[in-house]
């Protein structure tokens, strides 16, 4: 029986290689981005229909006279939430969770509403205008199938990302995070044991998670937590309305319809 | 601090824009239609009829409009219905989905009511029409349109919340959304009465209610309009810095304008009539401009 897989990607690990990029457009048929010079050695810039891995150049200017600016490198990726934003408000069931626990979108069920685009807080989705479809990360659901790690961490040649049932990965990443604090590394935490009631897709990082533009642990909420103040809100309204109905309309001395 | 993503923009332009406005009148000329009929006289059952009878044509250009929009058009059925399992697909807590079969039902309310008005209007002379529009009077005929009521409630309103239930910077930040669309689409339904009875005396004896109805509807927008400005916080700058401002204005002018031309006739006797619910429209549809697409920008 198929059990709950994770990546989890060292950033201490990872060289700006881009492999992992290379090998998911080769596996998945991703087409190629366009040539611009985007000012930074990052130029796939974001996550979105074509790119389902993009390796995040982060630049910070540093107080060192010899390295003026440092790299911090993070291989992002679809995060595959246990409690997934996408697949909350997608009113389509397009978006389903597999038998590996990761997050599907279903391309013969999309209808390119765009709403799972709106709601992904880490800006993974992108909406295909060729296919109609959103489109994502598929954690190589049919390499999965077929007993093969995904493309990405099979081409990683660091080993930054690591692929395995998702237990191993946590304990491999507290060892890793163990040991970086023992070589006073205290910066060093894990980003995903807790947002979205844990990530499939999580990381190791050196700095706060809003570097890497990841939302902070309290900033990650799901969408379903404006349903109810927003209906809320319009039933006091329907109520205010009525009543200003009830005074502008009323019978003064009329006759009855 | 809540409400910090990196969300990237869903794409929502005109096709989205058009709808959130002609699902906001289409809900509140039913709901004005059903208060007319209610609590008002009978002079006032022609600008009733007239609401409803603009109902459901604005409605009808909803789902066009939507599906219009998909990537994939000829699946928007799928909002319906469940492919995997051939049942209906309904998610509580996703307002599109919801928003889906709100539509349904309402279709079926402004539909039946449409049909009515014609009937009791004898602007069709058949007789199951005819029929339809005594119902209208009856008590039954009273609580349907009462359901149908909440409904186009909820029409003109969801889509307010739909926006908020996301991670999108503005829209997630605020629980006022579909409370001020629903002012806002109140607001716009009763200018679109006024607009059309102009020139058509039967209707126009009701002005004057419609007209202190739309004011009530104007300053429940402006306070929710300051309620959704405070409620932003830190991104408020994102709604009104840059050009922004300029539809701002606009909004402004359509609510301001004709809540000092509503109060104070005197003040601009010489405006034409119609140039009043103009403005509201104008404003209605600048409101959900500025916030659909400064939130995106």
């Amino acid at each position: 029986m198929a059990q709950p897989v994770g990546f989890f990607t060292d950033t201490t690990l990872c060289i700006g290689c881009k492999a992992c990029e290379v090998a998911c457009k080769e596996w998945n048929g991703l087409p190629d981005n366009p040539l611009e010079f985007r000012g930074s050695y990052d130029n796939t810039g974001q996550l979105d229909h074509a790119n389902w891995r993009h390796v995040r150049f982060v630049e910070q200017t540093t107080k060192s006279p010899d390295k003026p600016i440092a790299w911090s490198m993070m291989s992002d990726v679809c995060k595959h939430c246990a409690n997934a934003s996408c697949l909350e408000v997608c009113p389509t069931n397009a978006i389903v969770r597999t038998e590996f626990d990761t997050v599907f979108i279903q391309q013969d069920v999309c209808n390119g509403c765009r709403d799972c685009i709106s709601a992904c807080p880490y800006g993974v989705i992108g909406f295909n205008s060729n296919t109609g479809t959103a489109q994502k990360c598929t954690f190589c659901y049919d390499r999965l199938q077929n007993n093969l790690k995904p493309a990405c961490a099979t081409a990683c040649p660091t080993q930054s990302i690591k692929f395995g049932p998702l237990d191993e990965m946590r304990q491999t990443a507290a060892t890793r995070l163990a040991t970086l604090h023992a070589q006073g590394m205290s910066e060093a935490r894990i980003y995903g044991d807790k947002e979205y009631g844990g990530l499939h897709a999580f990381f190791l990082l050196t700095d706060k998670p809003e570097t890497y533009s990841l939302p902070s642990t309290e900033s990650a909420v799901l969408p379903s937590r404006n349903n109810i103040p927003g209906y809320l809100g319009a039933v006091v309204t329907a109520v205010v309305a009525a009543v200003a109905g009830l005074i502008a309309f009323r019978r003064r001395g009329e006759a009855k319809p | 601090m809540p409400g910090e993503h990196f969300v990237v923009a869903p794409g929502w332009a005109w096709y989205i824009l058009l709808y959130f406005f002609f699902a906001g009148i289409s809900g509140g000329a039913f709901v004005i239609g059903t208060m007319l009929r209610l609590w008002g006289s009978a002079a006032d059952a022609a600008a009733s009829r007239l609401a409803f009878i603009i109902s459901f044509p604005l409605l009808l250009l909803c789902p066009i409009l939507l599906t219009l929009d998909l990537g994939q058009p000829f699946r928007f059925w799928h909002m319906l219905v469940d492919v995997g399992t051939g049942v209906p697909a309904f998610k509580a807590y996703s307002p599109i989905s919801v928003g889906s079969w709100g539509l349904l039902i309402f279709g079926l309310f402004s539909f039946v009511m449409f049909l009515a008005a014609v009937g009791e209007g004898g602007y069709l002379r058949w007789r199951v029409l005819a029929g339809a529009g005594r119902v209208m009077g009856s008590a039954l005929g009273k609580a349907f349109m009462v359901i149908g009521a909440i409904v186009g409630f909820f029409i003109a309103s969801y889509t307010g919340v739909l926006l908020a239930v996301s991670n999108q910077p503005v829209w997630s930040d605020t629980w006022t959304l579909g409370a001020l669309f629903l002012a806002s689409g109140l607001s716009g339904a009763a200018a679109t009465i006024l607009l059309l009875s102009h020139g058509r005396r039967d209707a126009a004896v009701t002005d004057g209610k419609l007209m202190l109805a739309d004011r009530y509807f104007i300053i429940l927008e402006l306070v929710l309009i300051a309620l959704f400005l405070i409620t932003l916080g830190g991104v408020v700058s994102k709604v009104l810095g840059g050009g922004w401002i300029l539809l701002w204005l606009v909004v402004l002018i359509g609510t301001l304008v004709p809540l000092v031309a509503e109060w104070r006739p005197a003040l601009l006797r010489q405006l034409p009539p119609v140039v009043v619910p103009v403005l509201v429209l104008v404003g209605v549809l600048a409101l959900r401009a500025v916030i659909i697409f400064s939130a995106q920008a």
